[in-house]
């Protein structure tokens, strides 16, 4: 090799070193980004920790007058919501993935899974502008007053159903959840559902099974993990919802055994309360609740992934 | 004749079972038609001249959306400027350097957390580290807020498109003599643009609709400003702050913004799976 070549060389060595070096570098940012996060939201929470100390998750209190805050209305608010948008957009989606999977006619199945998929891709304050405008007024004239007169009369469940019709509550909220989710759940349960080995589903049929049986005893089954783990991201994603429930929860601290009636959720009372925020305490009580719904969502989206993570390893080998 | 009785019922729970699945995929559907319907017919009457040359007015008064569709535009480049290089870098590591490392599966499982962690945080956390030390909000800091949404959309697709490069190409150009930093760039980059592009588009698309980090870093401005060191009006913010007031000039701007953000959100939807089909066909 000549002078010239050699040099080329550690020069090319040196190039190749910056680069590597400078993709782990962003790798390691990201990374940080994570833990920075939990750092900041805990720095800015910590006086209102320090002050009302654990009763902060079990107050009720929410009085920016006498600057006393608790935490659990919106709590409460938060996990009401995302429980009902689970019980309707769950057996929507899975049906969606069905259908998608087993049912659609090969030349649909591209446009179709696009238009659900779009969904997702509206934005969450859309998602609550319709809600507000649309939704609210006909679930208030046409859906509520039927409930109230039919659910609402039964013993126990009818605690759910009383009250006037609003509109506006943890139920509009949760259902606008539903639609919000449904297309996150519907993307994961399809794809889990095409790593069934085709193997097994040819043998069922070849059994004689129907369509319904295939699906309810060898594929769900078969990816089970996966399912679970796509609901819980749908689940992450209900609980940190923000725009669109805020429009329709009523935003009011309070906690009712009626689906009808306002609530909260923390992320509507960041989003309506932040900039109002005067004290420091408040300013602090409000990042506390930041903290509270960022633990949350991280255990929620941290199981979810491990979830699917185990399936892929099921399916790799 | 028992067992044909039998047969019977499974045929019939068999058809009761797939019709439901169908229901549900109708549902789905009809929401999306439901949301585009109300979005045309209250958003159409908001289309004026003015909609996009004069300033968010006050209450009562004739106006547009210039300055928010401005601020919007400005903080959502930025933002993808800032993310994209962050968010390539990163996938370019998972994939071609840290394959199988620890650090690469901590990096993956993190970034695949902040992809659906809840936007609000985001603006939390860059009020906390920006807004407070600044003393204000401005401009920078609602791009910031964007920024960090963009940069894990764009790690995802960045490493699942460059895995999707054929290996054969990589050794081809090492067998060259091709430093490897040469092969990445110049290789495996180019191979891999077409989807790395969609997933910018994606992350664009996702947003250009975004509200809450926006509300306590850019906040919201009621005059024309392109000073990135103030706070400044924006599409998402507009629309919440208009929606929510009881003057129906603001709430007919507010579907105004609210259709301009949906369908230019659609249209890039549609346009990223578009590219990506077009790749995948051609090898």
């Amino acid at each position: 090799m000549t002078i010239a070549m050699v040099a080329r060389h550690d020069r090319q060595r040196l190039w190749d070193l910056l680069f590597r070096n400078a993709t782990r570098a962003f790798a390691i940012l990201v990374l940080l980004l994570l833990g920075g996060v939990m750092v900041a939201l805990g720095v800015g929470a910590w006086p209102a920790f320090a002050h009302f100390g654990p009763g902060f998750l079990t107050s009720m209190a929410w009085n920016p007058v006498k600057d006393e805050y608790g935490a659990l209305p919106a709590i409460f608010g938060t996990l009401a919501t995302s429980a009902i948008a689970m019980l309707i957009g769950v057996p929507l989606a899975l049906g969606v993935a069905v259908f998608l999977t087993e049912l659609c006619p090969p030349f649909l199945r591209r446009p179709i899974g696009t238009m659900i998929e779009l969904l997702a891709g509206i934005p969450s304050i859309i998602y609550g502008i319709w809600g507000l405008f649309v939704l609210a007024p006909f679930l208030q004239e046409t859906v509520q007053p039927v409930l109230i007169d039919t659910l609402g009369n039964i013993p126990l469940i009818g605690l759910l159903f009383e009250g006037p019709p609003l509109g506006l509550g943890i139920l509009t909220a949760g259902f606008i959840l539903a639609m919000m989710v449904l297309p996150f759940i519907t993307a994961v349960t399809r794809d889990v559902f095409l790593t069934v080995p085709p193997m097994l589903r040819e043998s069922a049929y070849g059994l004689g099974a129907t369509t319904s049986e295939v699906v309810r005893d060898i594929v769900v089954p078969y990816t089970r993990t996966g399912i679970i783990g796509g609901v819980m991201l749908g689940l992450g994603r209900a609980l940190g919802e923000t725009m669109a429930v805020t429009f329709v929860i009523g935003n009011a601290h309070e906690i009712h055994t009626s689906l009808l009636a306002p609530g909260t959720t923390i992320s509507a009372t960041l989003a309506n309360e932040f900039t109002e925020a005067v004290t420091p305490l408040y300013v602090s009580s409000l990042f506390a609740l930041g903290f509270i719904l960022f633990v949350i969502t991280f255990l929620v989206l941290a199981a979810a992934k491990y979830m699917l993570i185990r399936l892929q390893r099921q399916a790799g080998t | 004749m028992i067992s044909m009785g039998r047969y019977a019922r499974r045929r019939v729970a068999n058809r009761l079972w797939l019709a439901a699945s169908m229901a549900a995929t109708a549902l789905g559907l009809i929401f999306l038609f439901l949301v585009l319907y109300a979005l045309l017919r209250n958003g159409i009457p908001a289309i004026s001249g003015t909609l996009f040359t004069t300033s968010t007015p006050p209450p009562g008064s004739a106006g547009g959306l210039a300055n928010a569709i401005y601020g919007s535009l400005i903080m959502t480049i930025v933002a993808t400027l800032v993310g994209t290089p962050v968010g390539m870098l990163t996938g370019t590591f998972l994939s071609e350097f840290g394959k199988g490392s620890v650090l690469a599966s901590v990096v993956r499982f993190v970034n695949d957390i902040l992809l659906s962690a809840p936007s609000i945080i985001i603006g939390l956390f860059v009020y906390q580290i920006v807004v407070v030390p600044m003393g204000h909000f401005s401009a920078w800091a609602g791009s910031a807020a964007l920024a960090l949404i963009v940069i894990p959309v764009v790690v995802r697709t960045t490493e699942n498109m460059l895995e999707l490069v054929p290996h054969g190409l990589r050794e081809a150009a090492a067998a060259l003599g091709t430093p490897q930093w040469r092969v990445i760039v110049q290789v495996i980059y180019r191979a891999a643009m077409q989807g790395i592009l969609t997933g910018v588009m994606l992350a664009v698309a996702r947003i250009a609709g975004e509200t809450a980090p926006l509300l306590f870093t850019a906040l919201n401005n009621q005059f024309w400003s392109a000073n990135m060191n103030a706070p400044i009006a924006n599409l998402p913010v507009v629309i919440f702050q208009f929606a929510l007031s009881p003057y129906d000039d603001w709430r007919t701007l507010a579907w105004g913004g609210a259709m301009l953000i949906t369908f230019t959100i659609l249209i890039l939807n549609v346009l990223a799976r578009m590219l990506a089909g077009w790749s995948s066909r051609t090898p």
